[in-house]
């Protein structure tokens, strides 16, 4: 019965088979044996056996598990052929997708020899191009390998990978678009990367620095000689003396901050330079010093600084080295060990000297609302107006430079002061003079002092 | 003597450091990265000068039982729990990036919230127009602000006739623009030469041995 029912179905199958119609091109017939299923046949006409789900779809084949033996298989032509197409308009537009041309490879210029600055012209489809990536090799015949990429309407690339000084490279650009479809230029070399000895991009910048050190060393040798500076008033600076007087009136202690930045920062240098006068008039009158520092390595100066200050003074029993101490350089935790520290404490006076952030406000307002006398000093411009706001006085950014200056009245560091203001003198005529230049169309003063 | 040495260090170090800025040739680049290394050595051993100082002080304020005690207390907790945290699981770990995200940066964002009263009463004070300087600002401030909130954008353009539209549509940003980009931007400039002056010269000061203040000798 069972056999009966599966040669019915086998002769319904056939039949159902037989009746496709034959409108597509072929490549030629297949008549079924024995063990011939579509993913060889596939595997056979196509190369890719993948492709028998196309033999069963024109044959129109409802299982291909029970193909009839004897039964004629067509093969179709016309998918292959589309795919033949497809090919060959990719050969085509790759064909036409132009690749980059002019390129040049050259040592970058004033720079320690571990960089090569590759140029090239567009490709005329950089419309079509998502980026250029640039490829480089010891050899001109090959082994490239990419070194960096830059999107479409770039022409330069600097390449600063692992280049040895003094050996030759090799190198092209290759255009590539959204399809992931790529033309390569022609190779260019070889080019060496060397160091130079100037750096021709800051000599502005060194004509500058010998002209100022030249007239501030100039203006040193003339205090040294004796020659006497006239210093004009600076308020906040001689509102110190006050400041430290008022703490040692009321008998409470002075706060003094350096700011955030470290000990490479040139104005945490300064408002050091401004603790060693404070400290030592501190330290004449018994007034203790309290120093809570943000970095470590300022700290441990700090510390030395004070205990100096002490001993100049014939005080140094009254140096306490837990004055100073280090309290956590994250910014804000920072802020609230020190307003913590103004609110019970209740210094006198409070210095900030130095370069501070968005801290700055947050410390003097709470300083202002405990009713110290504040004093103020940086060169940090977006801080200057809160500070202003908030302190009895600003030094403003030099005067925190000057300030060392003037409290010591030291004659070799007025001379550097009025260097200082001399070479100001001289930066201002060459504005002046830059402007009116500039004004009349003459631009080589302004091209002369432009830094690349 | 033990003045001098640090004195002809330092006077070396700065010259080096000038020196390899405008020579870009081994062996200054050499140095210069060796400097930056041995700056970078000598930090982490400050680091362990700042934490003994930092448990020193907080120590002695629970044995002398202080009144700021209990703080002191929170540092020894909060310092021990991110280092076990941190040693245990590593600083890359979800257990101290929680610690972090949920304690450290909730805190940090209170501090800084702060600012937002502070700038108020800052501003009040500012602002208090009693003399020409501070009628000066007062003015300048409102119009910026008048530009810069969204309502000040809004009551121009439906309050002003149109033929004041006509003429300038946007008059508060344009005139705010001014204040920032001329007077604003002078003055700073002006700082910044001032600063870049001054910069220069502490450093010169300080290579000469003029200015040692950092020695701690003192005068």
């Amino acid at each position: 019965m069972i056999l009966l029912m599966g040669l019915a179905s086998a002769g319904s199958l056939r039949a159902q088979i037989e009746k496709r119609d034959v409108n597509f091109e072929i490549l030629g017939t297949v008549t079924m044996k024995k063990g011939d299923i579509l993913w060889n046949l596939a595997r056979r006409y196509y190369g890719d056996p993948l492709k028998w789900t196309l033999i069963k779809e024109k044959n129109k084949i409802p299982d291909e598990r029970t193909i009839p033996i004897g039964i004629v298989i067509y093969i179709p032509t016309v998918e292959a052929k589309k795919i033949e197409k497809k090919v060959e308009e990719i050969i085509a537009e790759k064909k036409a997708f132009a690749p980059v041309t002019s390129v040049t490879a050259s040592d970058t210029p004033s720079d320690d020899g571990k960089s090569v600055t590759i140029t090239w012209e567009l490709s005329p489809d950089d419309d079509k191009v998502s980026q250029y990536e640039i490829l480089r090799s010891s050899t001109a015949s090959g082994g490239f390998e990419p070194v960096g990429q830059v999107p479409a309407k770039t022409n330069q690339y600097v390449d600063e990978r692992d280049l040895i000084r003094g050996n030759e490279y090799y190198y092209k650009v290759r255009a590539t678009d959204k399809r992931g479809i790529s033309a390569d230029s022609q190779v260019f070399g070889p080019v060496k990367p060397v160091a130079q000895w100037f750096n021709e991009k800051y000599k502005f910048i060194g004509i500058a620095a010998i002209v100022f050190c030249g007239i501030i060393i100039y203006c040193i040798y003339h205090a040294r000689r004796g020659q006497e500076f006239f210093v004009r008033r600076i308020a906040g600076i001689e509102a110190v003396d006050e400041a430290i007087g008022r703490a040692t009136e009321m008998g409470r202690s002075i706060l003094f901050l350096t700011g955030l930045s470290g000990i490479g920062s040139i104005s945490t240098l300064a408002g050091l330079n401004i603790l060693s006068r404070v400290a030592r008039r501190a330290a004449e009158y018994d007034t203790p010093v309290l120093i809570p520092a943000c970095d470590p390595f300022v700290m441990v100066v700090e510390r030395e600084i004070v205990k100096g200050a002490h001993i100049d003074a014939g005080k140094l029993d009254t140096y306490k080295e837990d004055n100073i101490y280090f309290v956590s350089d994250d910014q804000f935790a920072y802020v609230a060990a020190v307003d913590g520290l103004m609110l019970r404490e209740r210094p006198a006076a409070i210095f900030y000297m130095g370069y501070f952030f968005a801290e700055s406000l947050i410390l003097a307002e709470t300083g202002n609302s405990t009713g110290a006398i504040q004093i103020a000093g940086t060169d940090s411009d977006t801080q200057l107006p809160f500070f202003i706001a908030a302190c009895d006085y600003t030094l403003i950014g030099e005067e925190l430079y000057a300030a060392s200056a003037y409290l010591s009245r030291e004659p070799l560091l007025l001379g550097s002061l009025k260097g200082q203001d001399w070479s100001k003198l001289v930066l201002i005529a060459a504005i002046v003079v830059g402007v009116i230049l500039e004004s009349f169309g003459i631009h080589w003063v302004s091209h002369f002092f432009s830094v690349p | 003597m033990k003045l001098r040495v640090p004195l002809i260090l330092c006077f070396l170090c700065g010259l080096l450091m000038i020196v390899q800025f405008f020579i870009p040739h081994p062996p200054f680049t050499n140095m210069y990265e060796k400097l930056l290394d041995w700056a970078i050595i000598i930090s982490i051993f400050t680091i362990v000068i700042g934490l003994s100082s930092l448990i020193k002080l907080h120590y002695t304020r629970i044995a002398r039982k202080t009144p700021e005690r209990p703080y002191s207390v929170v540092v020894f907790v909060g310092m021990a729990v991110m280092a076990t945290v941190g040693i245990i699981n590593g600083v890359n770990g979800k257990e101290f990036e929680w610690l972090f995200k949920n304690v450290q940066v909730p805190m940090q964002a209170t501090m800084f919230s702060l600012l937002a009263f502070f700038i108020a009463s800052a501003a009040y004070r500012a602002f208090r127009a009693r003399t020409l300087e501070a009628t000066l600002m007062l003015v300048a401030a409102i119009v910026v602000m008048f530009a810069r909130v969204p309502i000040g954008s809004f009551l121009w353009q439906h309050i002003m006739p149109d033929s004041v539209l006509q003429w300038r549509e946007n008059l508060p940003e344009d005139v705010a623009g001014w204040i920032f980009n001329v007077p604003s931007m002078a003055a700073r400039r002006a700082i910044l030469l001032g600063v870049s002056l001054g910069a220069v010269a502490t450093s010169l000061k300080i290579m000469l041995g003029i200015e040692r203040s950092y020695t701690g000798s003192g005068e």
